[in-house]
């Protein structure tokens, strides 16, 4: 099954006015010597029928936030998505066009899309947005890149340690071969003392990177800090969180130079990650330094009203090596899906959204820290995830909790050695008083000394594949359970 | 009544409609604003479009008539790959069980997904014929630069000093670009009189500064390049990497494989050879496949199995780090593993046998009538020119390609490879009928005969004329704001 509409019939009839005696005649620029003698080592085709199942059947040896109650964050987040979001993003008018190169044709991705840039503007209080990049992540490093052409200064990017670890390490990916050094600013107490970036920062400093909220879920003083990079002629660059942005002062209302962000909580869903949507926004003198695709407003040969990609000569099909960056394929379609999303909550339902993520992070941390030996490791205020320092071994925590129909939280030891007793808890607006309950009570029992070996042992056991995941499923899905939940 | 879909989202919001509702707070806290510091607050939340469910809808529907896209229209966008984008892929990636995935969640809760990253890794190795493959980058010139590292890794490992990396000057412009960003001097190569690779001016330019060579093969005018096992010999001769811009891989699924043409590391888009699909310019994916001695340099986490257990491989010491968060564009991984197999080996082998005549026909019907300077042949795509259009009677690439779209043509690409003037780049894709490039020939070749000033002015059956480029480059706008 390859899709294709060519008969015997049709090919005879193509080769014939093509002048070829066979298809692999056509081939013949290809020395014979490097030519495949074999069939492709790959699974035999499959019907669609097959397929679906085999998808299925895969699909059921995972546990995703459907068969267990997700409190995982860290840069992704189990948001709700409206119906409205996918209705507009499965219009295959949208999801099977290309880039928007011939405007005439593409009129309704680019309107699209300027929209999208002035609803990241609007959201965030910066001049300019650029119309997507890849995810939060490669947005810091391209931001940074940004900052080291506008300032000249090729000494360092200062970055705080708060900022997601994997978005530091693609920064220091990106600039492995930069004269500029990306240095990491300590936070030893959960954020970043205004102090601390005094004595980092130099005349060769070109941006100040912090992540507000940070990867902690807790506020960093950015009023102070980019005041304190502007004293020193540096670009302030901060990673925030769309969603914060319903209660938290916006970017641009303290004076961020360039804001990037994750935008898979703009109705995107978690999708072992990616793909995903980089947001940029910076102010409008920037411009000719942006990386990414614009769309611009203009007028056609009748004085209409209409909209094309422009400015490209910042860009690699133009520029080539003088490109300001060299993202080519965006992430259009997660642009479109924001786009719907802020539309449908609105500056209400971003508030409210924001509220309730608020308040029941603060609720279940409130009630997980009066668990014996559970406490909150900083004390500073949170959004909507926390860090919370357990006692006792976290891996076995974590699967005893996922045995229970909880995806409980975040090991932080992999990227914090001296957080290794550290979990990151996450709570959207979707949790309910009773998943974070239960999350609460489950979270007693496997931590209970006496019991933590024995139930994880017993349910780790059981763990692996499939029939776990079934079994959780059912579970979960049973009335008794649900109730239980409720009570 | 007004018409929805040329006003701005911004221009029918009305204070106090709204599409989406939430619940009432369930759990007893205080209200935010006690629980977080007033200095952190914003006074307003952002000043969002207020829209109801209807107009919502109606807006962002009506929009997307005002598109083409392969569900609609033959859409020959030359380097593009636009073939059509099965729609069981798209049920299928929106499972629960894989759409609802957290990236970090344990391995032990995601082994399907796993498995499927896994088979995805040894599927690209196998069709590129190379040992090892990252699934992380995000789009293709995203692979390009995670290659590039990877390349840099592995000379600074052996201590050599390589900082330049050489590009035909009829590669695509992500090319130099990722080469800038990884930190190389880009450094063009001319091509010869056949449109390949210019083996003198290669050799002039090639010394012990040389890192990579960059290749699209078959290259962006349709050609392959039969001298590529005598380009692989001088460049791994002075101790480079040759590189494959993957980009037109729908040329030669199970016909050659990069690997055994002497290529060292390459990518895919799997937003085109394996048909994304392209999302209005993204989602895409970018994966790179490369020989074992460039393999522990790869981005980490890669997906290793142990006894029927998948897990995510982070201890990779010698790894260039990342290149972005998380795994990967996987949404686009599990369609692309949904398209290879249904297609299996004998439909992989179709798919280029079938772009490539496709092409052909195409080729041969065109040329009758329109230059195509680089040979009677092509692969998968191939270059024409409106060069002598343009100097007879001043009708431009650009022209033609503005009256296709009157006739429900997607345009094909224009001005591009550079070294053809007037350049006119048409890939048909294997999932077209004969009756669609025939009727598609028919019409390019009477807009050829039309009035040269009607060309001009085209497109005439759309709803705008040509845009003022000059003016929204000179006058940016780039946001809506309020009167």
């Amino acid at each position: 099954m390859s899709y294709v509409l060519n008969t015997p019939d049709h090919q005879r009839a193509m080769l014939k006015q093509v002048g070829a005696e066979s298809i692999q005649d056509l081939f013949k620029s290809i020395p014979a010597s490097l030519q495949l003698k074999r069939p492709l080592n790959v699974p035999p085709a499959l019907t669609e029928i097959e397929l679906t199942q085999h998808l299925q059947h895969l699909a059921a040896c995972n546990q995703g936030a459907d068969d267990a109650v997700c409190f995982l964050g860290g840069g992704s987040y189990d948001h709700f998505i409206p119906a409205v979001v996918d209705a507009v993003a499965g219009r295959s008018e949208y999801y099977t066009a290309y880039t928007p190169y011939q405007a005439e044709a593409s009129q309704g991705s680019l309107q699209v899309f300027f929209e999208y840039q002035t609803l990241i503007c609007q959201l965030t209080g910066m001049d300019i947005a650029n119309a997507s990049l890849y995810d939060g992540g490669s947005a810091v490093a391209e931001a940074a890149f940004m900052a080291i052409t506008v300032t000249q200064r090729h000494g360092q990017v200062l970055v705080a340690e708060s900022v997601h670890p994997e978005y530091r390490q693609t920064l220091a990916t990106y600039m492995h071969n930069l004269d500029a050094r990306a240095v990491t600013l300590p936070t030893p107490q959960g954020f970043v003392d205004p102090d601390d970036l005094k004595r980092a920062i130099d005349d060769q400093t070109a941006c100040v990177v912090v992540q507000h909220p940070n990867f902690f879920g807790c506020l960093e003083e950015v009023e102070a800090l980019a005041r304190i990079a502007h004293e020193r002629g540096a670009l302030f660059i901060v990673s925030f969180d769309p969603i914060s942005l319903g209660l938290l002062k916006r970017p641009g209302q303290y004076d961020a130079d360039i804001a990037v962000a994750e935008g898979q909580c703009l109705g995107n869903p978690m999708s072992y990650g990616g793909p995903y949507l980089g947001i940029l926004a910076c102010r409008e003198k920037f411009l000719r330094k942006m990386p990414g695709r614009l769309v611009g407003q203009t007028v056609d040969r009748n004085g209409k009203r209409c909209w094309v990609l422009t400015m490209q000569t910042r860009e690699q099909h133009i520029r080539r090596e003088k490109a300001t960056s060299n993202i080519c394929t965006n992430q259009g379609l997660m642009a479109l899906k924001a786009a719907v999303y802020l539309t449908a909550l609105g500056p209400q339902g971003l508030k409210e959204t924001a509220e309730l993520c608020t308040r029941k992070a603060n609720y279940a941390a409130s009630q997980l820290t009066q668990l014996a030996g559970v406490s909150l490791r900083f004390d500073r205020p949170f959004f909507k995830e926390f860090t919370l320092h357990v006692q006792g071994k976290v891996p076995r925590l974590l699967q005893g909790l996922l045995a229970g129909g909880y995806h409980a939280g975040l090991a932080l030891g992999r990227w914090y050695p001296s957080l290794g007793n550290c979990v990151s808890v996450a709570v959207t607006e979707k949790r309910t008083l009773a998943e974070i309950d239960g999350l609460v009570r489950d979270w007693d029992n496997v931590r209970s000394l006496a019991q933590a070996e024995a139930l994880a042992e017993e349910r780790v056991a059981k763990l692996p594949k499939e029939a776990n995941a079934l079994a959780t499923r059912t579970r979960r899905k049973s009335g008794h359970e649900r109730d239980s939940r409720r009570s | 009544m007004k018409n929805q879909s040329t006003e701005l989202i911004f221009e029918i919001s009305h204070a106090g409609r709204r599409c989406h509702r939430l619940p009432v707070c369930d759990v007893p806290a205080k209200a935010a604003a006690e629980l977080l510091p007033a200095t952190a607050l914003a006074d307003e939340p952002p000043p969002l479009p207020e829209i109801g469910e209807i107009d919502l809808i109606r807006h962002f529907t009506n929009l997307s008539a005002r598109n083409m896209s392969i569900d609609t229209n033959f859409y020959p966008l030359g380097s593009c790959t636009m073939k059509y984008n099965p729609k069981r892929h798209e049920r299928l990636a929106a499972l629960p069980g894989i759409a609802n995935l957290h990236p970090l969640q344990l391995d032990e809760s995601c082994q399907g997904m796993l498995e499927v990253l896994w088979q995805m890794q040894n599927i690209l190795a196998e069709i590129a014929g190379l040992d090892a493959v990252s699934l992380q980058p995000a789009a293709g010139a995203h692979g390009e630069l995670t290659a590039l590292l990877v390349a840099s890794a592995y000379f600074k490992d052996r201590g050599e000093k390589r900082s330049r990396v050489l590009i035909p000057d009829s590669a695509h412009g992500t090319n130099p670009a990722s080469a800038a960003i990884a930190g190389f001097d880009a450094v063009t190569i001319k091509s010869n009189n056949r449109g390949l690779v210019d083996l003198d001016d290669l050799r002039a330019k090639l010394d012990d500064r040389a890192a990579v060579f960059m290749i699209t093969n078959p290259n962006t005018l349709g050609l392959f390049d039969d001298q590529i096992a005598a380009i692989t010999e001088l460049l791994h001769g002075q101790g480079a990497l040759v590189y494959l811009d993957g980009a037109n891989m729908n040329a030669i699924l199970g016909v050659t494989r990069p690997g055994d043409f002497g290529i060292d590391m390459m990518h895919y888009n799997v937003h085109k050879t394996f048909t994304g699909p392209h999302g209005a310019g993204g989602p895409g994916a970018g994966p790179i496949a490369v020989r074992n001695h460039l393999a522990p340099y790869l981005p980490a986490p890669l997906v290793k199995k142990n006894r029927e257990q998948f897990s995510l491989d982070y201890d990779r010491p010698k790894s260039i780090g990342r290149v972005r968060s998380f795994f990967g564009n996987v949404g686009i991984l599990v369609r692309g593993y949904c398209y290879i197999r249904t297609l299996g080996p004998r439909g992989l082998r179709e798919v280029s046998d079938n772009a490539v005549l496709n092409a052909n026909y195409l080729l041969s019907r065109l040329k009758a009538k329109i230059e195509v300077p680089y040979g009677d042949r092509c692969m998968h795509e191939f270059v024409a020119s409106a060069r002598v259009l343009r100097k007879e009677r001043k009708i431009s690439a650009m022209d033609i390609a503005k009256r296709l779209l009157d006739f429900g043509y997607h345009a094909p690409t224009v001005y591009f490879p550079l070294v053809v003037p007037e350049a006119i780049m048409i890939e048909p894709t294997e999932t077209e009928s004969k009756e669609t490039l025939d009727a598609f020939a028919d019409t390019f070749m009477r807009i050829m005969d039309e009035d040269a000033e009607f060309l001009h002015a085209a497109p005439h059956a759309l709803g705008i004329s040509r845009p003022d480029e000059v003016k929204a480059a000179k006058e940016p706008v780039l946001r809506w704001k309020e009167n």
